[in-house]
């Protein structure tokens, strides 16, 4: 790892300002993924703010809904009595997650803003446009079995790797974040942007931004929600394919119904179009089969991630037939 | 330095794996003379500094203050076995992924690689040599020994903290509860069968 030098911040303010004043600058909370890709040489920060003495790190409920720390821990969150109640896809997308110890030192904030999981990204041997825009994708043509079928663009397939930025955006939660100029808010479905020319560009956030919260509005569909999670190991692996959904029925008529996607997509993937298939309508097999194939219907699938185009249309039912009940 | 509670009369195969790991931390903490230099500045400044220059620290591991001077990169794993000779933390993949350099910090287990020194003042840290009571092993480690559950050993001091952690958690159950709750630990000779039963049998006495 090259050498930084390092401050710890007091408050929200003085990270803030710290981060305002030194350019290259990166916030350390968890450090769990960013020291990887310094290890590796992915990234260099010639300074690291450490933010974990900040009071970010509660999680509160109100008649509103959920308000996430942006310090509390995945672990914290995964277990806090109200999430396992009233929004189960979060506590389900963050025990799907990482291994124990990763869930005892990672943040929420520090979950949303990790990085792809792309080997030619993480290889600094290669080329690749998200690591050094311009060198060309790799992976367009390579391996590719991990890579995204939609929101893909010729500079970049790769995958977005947090499952719960999945169910937070099932869930429309908005990230709160402060910056030098203030404090603002952005909903989750704008917070993280389409690779298109500049896959570099992750993120709506600007520079020296911190996310000091995340909050997750209460209606009925969040109580009913699960997370479906893929992957090649049973644990401790990032996802092939996975599905979250919220839904609230009356007896078979879906009043409303959320649905997001990893693993399939070049950011957490909202379904508006999938969606409307079922929303005020009666759930039945046949419906949710034409929700998936609508979802891929402008999928881009290549050499050896076509698998995914038919596996997140079986997932996709699996889960919401289960959900509903009618299974 | 604190004692070892089995001082080494004579070399040992552990002394020399000691002294090798030892120069080899020379070449890979030193890189340029430009920060071996400041690395052992007496006027480094406690909070921040630039690039090279090196913190203040006191770290408490196993019930002790350990006061020492580090790079803000090194790692609370490199601190450990390179500065403060515990090498009972092992160095396996650095990267997260294997789990060999668990260890506890204020009850709950982390990766020692994945978090950096100077993120850890103030913290209590419990490393595999903490948690004997002098001669005495602890029940988790009793049960490892019970149950013949490793091979090579590399993986097992972090085997056995995030044991220790996964027992106080309760996620001890059933045996596919423990597979899943063990997961972020690797074992190369895959001695899984074996440590499933540890950690049962540790679980079922309640002292983990």
């Amino acid at each position: 790892m090259r050498s930084f030098s390092y401050a710890s911040a007091r408050d929200s303010a003085d990270a803030a300002r710290m981060a305002g004043r030194t350019p290259g600058a990166a916030f350390i909370a968890g450090g769990t993924d960013l020291l990887n890709l310094m290890k590796d040489g992915v990234q260099h920060h010639p300074h690291l703010i450490d933010v974990n003495k900040l009071d970010l790190s509660r999680v509160t409920e109100s008649a509103s809904g959920l308000h996430i720390g942006g310090l509390a821990r995945m672990r914290q969150v995964a277990e806090h009595h109200a999430v396992r109640a009233r929004f189960p896809v979060l506590a389900e997308a963050l025990l799907a997650s990482a291994s124990p110890q990763v869930r005892n030192m990672a943040t929420i904030g520090g979950n949303l803003l990790q990085r792809t999981r792309c080997g030619y990204f993480r290889d600094t041997g290669s080329a690749c446009n998200k690591r050094v825009p311009g060198s060309g994708c790799p992976a367009l043509q390579g391996w590719n079995r991990g890579h995204a079928v939609l929101g893909t663009s010729d500079s970049c397939i790769a995958t977005h790797p947090s499952d719960l930025a999945v169910a937070l955006t099932a869930l429309d939660a908005t990230v709160h974040v402060l910056g030098p100029a203030g404090a603002r808010r952005i909903p989750v479905g704008e917070f993280y942007r389409l690779p298109g020319d500049t896959p570099q560009i992750e993120t709506s956030l600007r520079p020296a931004e911190l996310i000091t919260a995340v909050e997750v509005p209460r209606y009925p569909a969040a109580s009913r929600s699960r997370y479906l999670k893929v992957r090649d190991r049973a644990t401790f692996e990032f996802a092939v394919v996975s599905v979250a959904a919220a839904l609230h029925l009356r007896g078979h008529f879906v009043r409303d119904i959320r649905l997001a996607f990893g693993g399939i997509a070049t950011k957490p993937w909202r379904s508006a179009e999938a969606e409307a298939e079922l929303r005020g309508k009666n759930l039945t097999v046949q419906r949710v089969e034409q929700a998936g194939r609508v979802l891929v219907r402008a999928a881009v699938p290549r050499q050896d991630n076509a698998f995914k185009v038919e596996l997140v249309q079986r997932a996709l039912v699996e889960l919401v037939l289960d959900l509903g009940g009618l299974r | 330095m604190r004692k070892s509670p089995h001082p080494a009369t004579s070399p040992t195969r552990r002394t020399v794996l000691k002294s090798t790991a030892a120069a080899a931390a020379g070449a890979t903490l030193v890189p340029n003379p430009v920060s071996a230099a400041s690395s052992v500045s007496a006027a480094a400044p406690t909070t921040a500094g630039d690039a090279s220059e090196a913190v203040e620290i006191t770290l408490s591991v196993n019930g002790h203050k350990h006061a020492l001077t580090v790079e803000p990169r090194v790692t609370l794993l490199d601190a450990l076995r390179e500065r403060l000779a515990l090498t009972g933390t092992k160095k396996g993949c650095d990267r997260g992924e294997c789990g060999a350099c668990t260890v506890l910090v204020d009850g709950e287990r982390i990766k020692s690689c994945l978090t950096l020194a100077v993120m850890r003042e103030g913290s209590a840290i419990t490393t595999v040599e903490g948690l004997a009571d002098g001669d005495r092993l602890h029940p988790v480690q009793e049960a490892f020994i019970r149950r013949d559950a490793f091979q090579c050993g590399g993986c097992t001091p972090g085997q056995i903290m995030s044991a220790v952690a996964c027992i106080r958690e309760g996620h001890t159950g059933s045996e596919e509860e423990i597979r899943q709750w063990m997961s972020g630990n690797i074992c190369r000779c895959a001695c899984y069968q074996n440590i499933v039963a540890a950690v049962a049998d540790a679980a079922r006495e309640g002292r983990g």
